[in-house]
């Protein structure tokens, strides 16, 4: 089958590699119909994260058709030709974790997990196609995957959907929607999120369902600013003020904003001598990540309020003001996403037409053009905000 | 220890006590080992480098201060199951090869004893005949090995109801006893990264009980892997290699794993 490797630091490449089968009991064989490249998946392809080995199969937000399934499932559960989104992240479902529903916690599902346990204290779940600390699971964007734990995770569509409504269930529509609920939002609040890219859309959305009064979004390229505009939020282009911080008190009276949300991560941008300090230190590897936007966000949140925090961090940071975060009484709450908990009341609204999550696709694409999507995303070219690969298309004749 | 009435999970030489380093250099010992996993992701010659230097200071920070106590494997874990779970699984010996890696297969031979056959360097089979020395249903097992085997060695298993209906907390040894000669190297081998090999099978042991099967990437598909990558693959210590097996074929099958 075609999938897409990491071969190295902004080397990826689409290989033909043996089919998937089934390795454990609770296994199954997906083939796949639509897979994405994530924001986080650029990470990688930067080569911040560590544990990624050359061959690795990359991917995490695919979604198709049941094609095998092992003896461990039961028919109820799933079946040969089911269709399914299947999450990013892997849960066993009867540990300590899972059974609080705490599902991207799970001890159960990284074979790897003695790996994140040294950097971490513990470890989280494994995840598809994202480094072997978090597991070496081969990842989605190929022609078939395998999932493990298949009685737990994938869920299944209605037929007559259409792919690139539900496909976003997989990662980025529960994600935004988590970094909304983990901000606590309560009626009448003001949310300042940072980055408009396909998390950041969402969790503005996401921040209006759960009673946001006002949403500002924070980002540096007009398009996607104009594409939070769309979703109600007022926008600041960050490149266009002198102090991001002072600009956020001005606009809220000084209070500050209610509910911050990092959309970012570790790769955050900003202008000035700490950033400046900030991406040295990263590429001498002092520094694993830039917590540009986190620091802001501490900084202006309001005495009180919640920072949340879906962006990705993968190990170190430096000169975050923990005085202001401890004086202000700040609460922060983070991790990756508890799938599970969010895909099936997410999919209701995508059926009552509440939210249509197509919105974000900028590009549509066969698999073989992968490689070069990830440069144009990665730099913000052509307006790329969502790229969307057909396993199965005829890449040289689509080209 | 054994003769205490109440079961003791943790116990006086166990739980991590097996040397005393102090703050720094546990800091030493983290940021070394994350610069050497991050040098290694490199794939270049700095990577490399960097790598090297990490590991080096992970090691000598490690290594400081050694206790003059022998490293022990008393390794606890909760898992969501009952004591009488628990046991039931572990007092069918015939079982302990599903999830402790080095164990090739142990053979039931009475109520109280049975035949262990372990992987030594190289595939090399190690075998010992254990009995049963101490028991009680739904608490603790204990067994040793018997005069004529390849090693000596003893082990112990306690269950215990976690507080709170959390599960039970299942705590476990396995020592062997150091010998001269070829079954003194046998032991060495089998106690070198014991304690990592112990944690290593309950973690295994625990996704058995709680998900029916252990995790695992080996067999999937992936793209070509390069020369660095494949001799991490041959080093790897939590897999042991088959009895009958050359270099060639270890470093092929190796390659292959995900």
């Amino acid at each position: 089958m075609k999938a897409v490797c990491y071969m190295g630091v902004e080397k990826m490449s689409v290989e033909t590699v043996p089919d998937p089968t089934i390795l454990n009991p609770r296994d199954a064989i997906v083939k796949i119909t639509s897979t994405c490249i994530c924001g986080s998946d650029l990470h990688l392809y930067d080569g911040l994260v560590p544990t990624m080995e050359q061959g690795d199969i990359m991917g995490h937000e695919f979604m198709g058709e049941v094609v095998e399934v092992g003896p461990g499932i039961k028919p109820e559960k799933l079946k040969v030709g089911d269709r399914v989104v299947v999450p990013f992240t892997i849960a066993c479902g009867n540990c300590f974790f899972c059974k609080k529903e705490l599902w991207s916690l799970c001890n159960n599902s990284n074979p790897n997990y003695w790996i994140a346990e040294e950097m971490m204290g513990y470890s989280p779940s494994g995840l598809f196609g994202y480094t072997h600390m978090m597991g070496g699971y081969a990842g989605g964007q190929a022609q078939y995957a395998r999932v493990p734990f298949a009685d737990v995770g994938p869920m299944k569509v209605p037929e007559g959907m259409p792919d690139e409504k539900v496909v976003f269930l997989t990662d980025i529509f529960p994600t935004g929607y988590f970094g909304a609920v983990n901000a606590d939002i309560e009626p009448g609040d003001t949310v300042a999120i940072w980055g408009c890219g396909p998390v950041g859309q969402f969790a503005i959305r996401s921040a209006f369902m759960l009673g946001a009064e006002r949403v500002i979004a924070i980002d540096r390229f007009d398009y996607r600013l104009r594409m939070a505009q769309d979703g109600g939020a007022e926008v600041l282009n960050y490149e266009e003020v002198d102090d991001v911080v002072q600009t956020l008190k001005d606009m809220t009276g000084n209070i500050g904003p209610d509910r911050c949300i990092d959309a970012v991560g570790m790769e955050a941008h900003d202008h000035g001598l700490m950033f400046m300090m900030d991406r040295l230190k990263q590429m001498a590897r002092i520094e694993m990540d830039r917590p540009a936007v986190l620091r802001q966000a501490i900084q202006v949140c309001r005495k009180g309020g919640t920072v949340s925090v879906p962006g990705v961090y993968a190990g170190f940071i430096d000169k975050v003001p923990m005085g202001a975060f401890m004086n202000k009484g700040l609460t922060m709450k983070t991790g990756q996403t508890h799938m599970m908990r969010y895909m099936k009341p997410l999919l209701e609204k995508i059926e009552k037409d509440e939210i249509d999550p197509s919105f974000v696709i900028s590009h549509r694409v066969p698999i073989d053009r992968a490689p070069e999507m990830y440069k144009i995303f990665r730099d913000k070219k052509d307006n790329c905000t969502k790229v969307v690969l057909d396993p199965w298309a005829d890449g040289a004749r689509a080209a | 220890m054994a003769e205490n009435s109440r079961i003791r999970i943790t116990s006086d030489d166990g739980v991590g006590r097996r040397r005393s380093i102090s703050g720094p250099q546990w800091g030493a010992v983290l940021g070394g080992s994350a610069l050497a996993i991050y040098g290694i992701t490199r794939r270049s010659p700095l990577g490399m480098a960097l790598a090297a230097g990490g590991g080096t200071v992970a090691l000598v920070a490690g290594a400081r201060k050694r206790s003059v106590r022998p490293p022990s494997t008393w390794t606890t874990l909760l898992v969501n199951c009952s004591p009488q779970e628990a046991y039931r699984f572990w007092r069918d010996f015939e079982n302990l090869p599903r999830f402790m890696n080095r164990l090739q297969s142990v053979t039931v031979l009475d109520d109280r004893r049975s035949r262990w056959i372990a992987l030594g360097p190289m595939g090399r089979q190690i075998r010992w005949d254990a009995e049963i020395t101490d028991e009680r249903e739904n608490e603790s097992i204990s067994w040793r090995s018997l005069p004529g085997s390849d090693i000596q060695v003893h082990g112990e298993v306690r269950f215990q109801e976690a507080p709170a209906g959390r599960g039970t907390l299942i705590g476990s040894k396995i020592e062997y006893t150091q010998a001269s000669g070829m079954n003194g190297a046998l032991a060495k081998f089998l106690s070198k990264g014991a304690n990592f090999a112990m944690r290593q099978d309950m973690r295994r042991l625990e996704a058995l009980m709680e998900a029916g099967e252990i995790p695992t990437t080996e067999g999937q598909p992936h793209g070509p892997r390069d020369f660095v990558t494949g001799v991490m693959r041959v080093a790897d210590p939590t897999r042991p290699i088959a009895p009958g097996s050359n270099l060639k074929e270890v470093f092929a099958a190796r390659r292959d794993i995900a």
